[in-house]
C-alpha cells in the first residue's frame, strides 16, 4: 500500500516560509492570495496490504518521527 | 567526574566544545560516537552544534532517534548533567528532554552574528559564575533558532524559573530588536525542571580565549568544571 503523510505547521504557529512564498506570489502579480502555508508531503511504500492497518502504521510513524506534534499536525491517506 | 561530547554525523562544533571544556577543566572530554550506547562514568553529556544528518526532516529530528539518545535519556533521568548548544538544543527538544521546538528564524535568514544574553538565574551548575541579570556576549550561527512553545508551556517555564538566558541589548534590556531569530519571549536557553539539562541556541564555546575575540562564554565552562561536572 502507499501511504501519504501530509505534515503542516499547526494553526497559530508562525510560518515565515509560507509568508515569503505569499510575498513572492504577490510580487509576481498574482492577486487575491490570502494566507500561504508551506508543509511537507512524505510518501511511504508499505508492505502492509490492509488499508486500515497501513493507516495505523503510518500514523504511528508520523507521531514518532515524521511530524513534531509540538508544532505540526499531520494527516494520512492510504491508497 | 567526566564530560563527554556526542558526535553525530554532520556535527561540526564538537572540537570547539572540547577545547572549551578542556580549557576550564584541564581534562579532555571523551568523544562519544552516536552509535555508542554506554555513557557510564560521564557526569556531563554535551550535544554540540552543527548540522546532524544534514538537518533532514527537521533540525535534530534524526539525531533524536540515534542509538546514543536512549543512553542520554537514561543519563538525564538519573540526574546527570546535559548541555545542548545550537543543534544540540534542537536535538534535546526533538528528543523531548526539553519542552518546545525551534522554528525557522522569522527573517528566514541564517544568522551569524553576536548576540547578548541576559542571565536569568545563577543558582545552577551552568550559570554559577555569572551575575544574575548580567549580560554576556555569545555568537549565533543558525537558521532555525526561533524558540516556540504554547502559551501554557511558556508561562510554566517562566513561573518555574526555567528560562536560563534571554536575548537582550548589551545593557541588558530585553527588547524585540535584540531578539534576532524571533524567539518567544526572547528565550535563548531553557533548563529542565531539575535544572540539570540546559539547551541554548547561541555558542558560549565560541568565546573562551582572548584570541577568539573574548572570554564571555568561559564562565559557563568554569562553573561546570568547578562543580566537578566537567572535570
Amino acid at each position: 500500500m502507499k501511504a501519504t503523510v501530509t505534515v503542516m505547521l499547526k494553526p497559530g504557529v508562525l510560518d515565515p516560509q509560507g509568508k515569503a512564498i505569499g510575498h513572492a506570489l504577490s510580487s509576481l502579480g498574482f492577486a487575491g492570495v490570502g494566507e500561504v502555508r508551506a508543509g511537507k508531503v512524505i510518501e511511504l511504500e508499505l508492505s502492509e496490504t490492509d488499508p486500515a492497518r497501513a493507516r495505523v502504521q503510518a500514523e504511528e510513524m508520523a507521531r514518532k518521527l515524521l511530524a513534531n506534534t509540538v508544532i505540526e499536525s499531520f494527516r494520512v491517506s492510504v491508497d | 567526574m567526566k564530560a563527554g561530547i556526542v558526535v553525530f554525523p554532520g556535527i561540526n562544533r564538537e572540537r570547539d566544545m572540547a577545547i572549551a571544556l578542556e580549557r576550564s577543566a584541564g581534562v579532555a572530554p571523551r568523544m562519544v560516537w552516536h552509535a555508542e550506547t554506554d555513557l557510564a562514568g560521564l557526569d556531563l553529556v554535551v550535544l554540540p552544534g552543527g548540522f546532524s544528518y544534514g538537518d533532514y526532516l527537521r533540525c535534530g529530528a534524526m539525531a533524536a532517534q540515534s542509538p546514543v539518545m536512549g543512553a542520554v535519556r537514561a543519563h538525564a533521568a538519573r540526574g546527570g548533567f546535559v548541555l545542548g548548544v545550537c543543534n544540540g538544543f534542537q536535538i534535546l527538544v526533538e528528543a523531548g528532554l526539553l519542552p518546545g521546538a525551534l522554528l525557522r528564524n522569522t527573517s528566514l535568514r541564517f544568522l551569524s552574528m553576536d548576540t547578548y544574553l541576559r542571565v536569568e538565574r545563577t543558582d545552577t551548575v551552568f550559570a554559577g559564575r555569572y551575575q544574575r541579570g548580567s549580560v554576556f556576549r555569545s555568537p549565533l550561527a543558525h537558521g532555525d533558532g526561533n524558540y516556540f512553545a504554547d502559551a501554557a508551556t511558556l508561562d510554566r517555564l517562566e513561573g518555574d524559573g526555567l528560562v536560563a538566558f534571554r536575548y537582550a541589548t548589551p545593557s541588558g534590556e530585553v527588547t524585540p530588536g535584540a531578539n534576532r531569530n524571533g524567539s518567544a519571549r526572547n528565550i535563548a536557553g531553557i533548563y529542565s525542571e531539575n535544572l540539570r539539562v540546559l539547551g541554548l541556541m547561541p555558542h558560549p564555546e565560541d568565546l573562551v580565549d582572548p584570541l577568539m575575540g573574548g572570554t564571555d562564554g568561559k564562565p559557563l565552562f568554569d562553573a561546570l568544571a568547578a562543580s566537578g561536572a566537567a572535570a
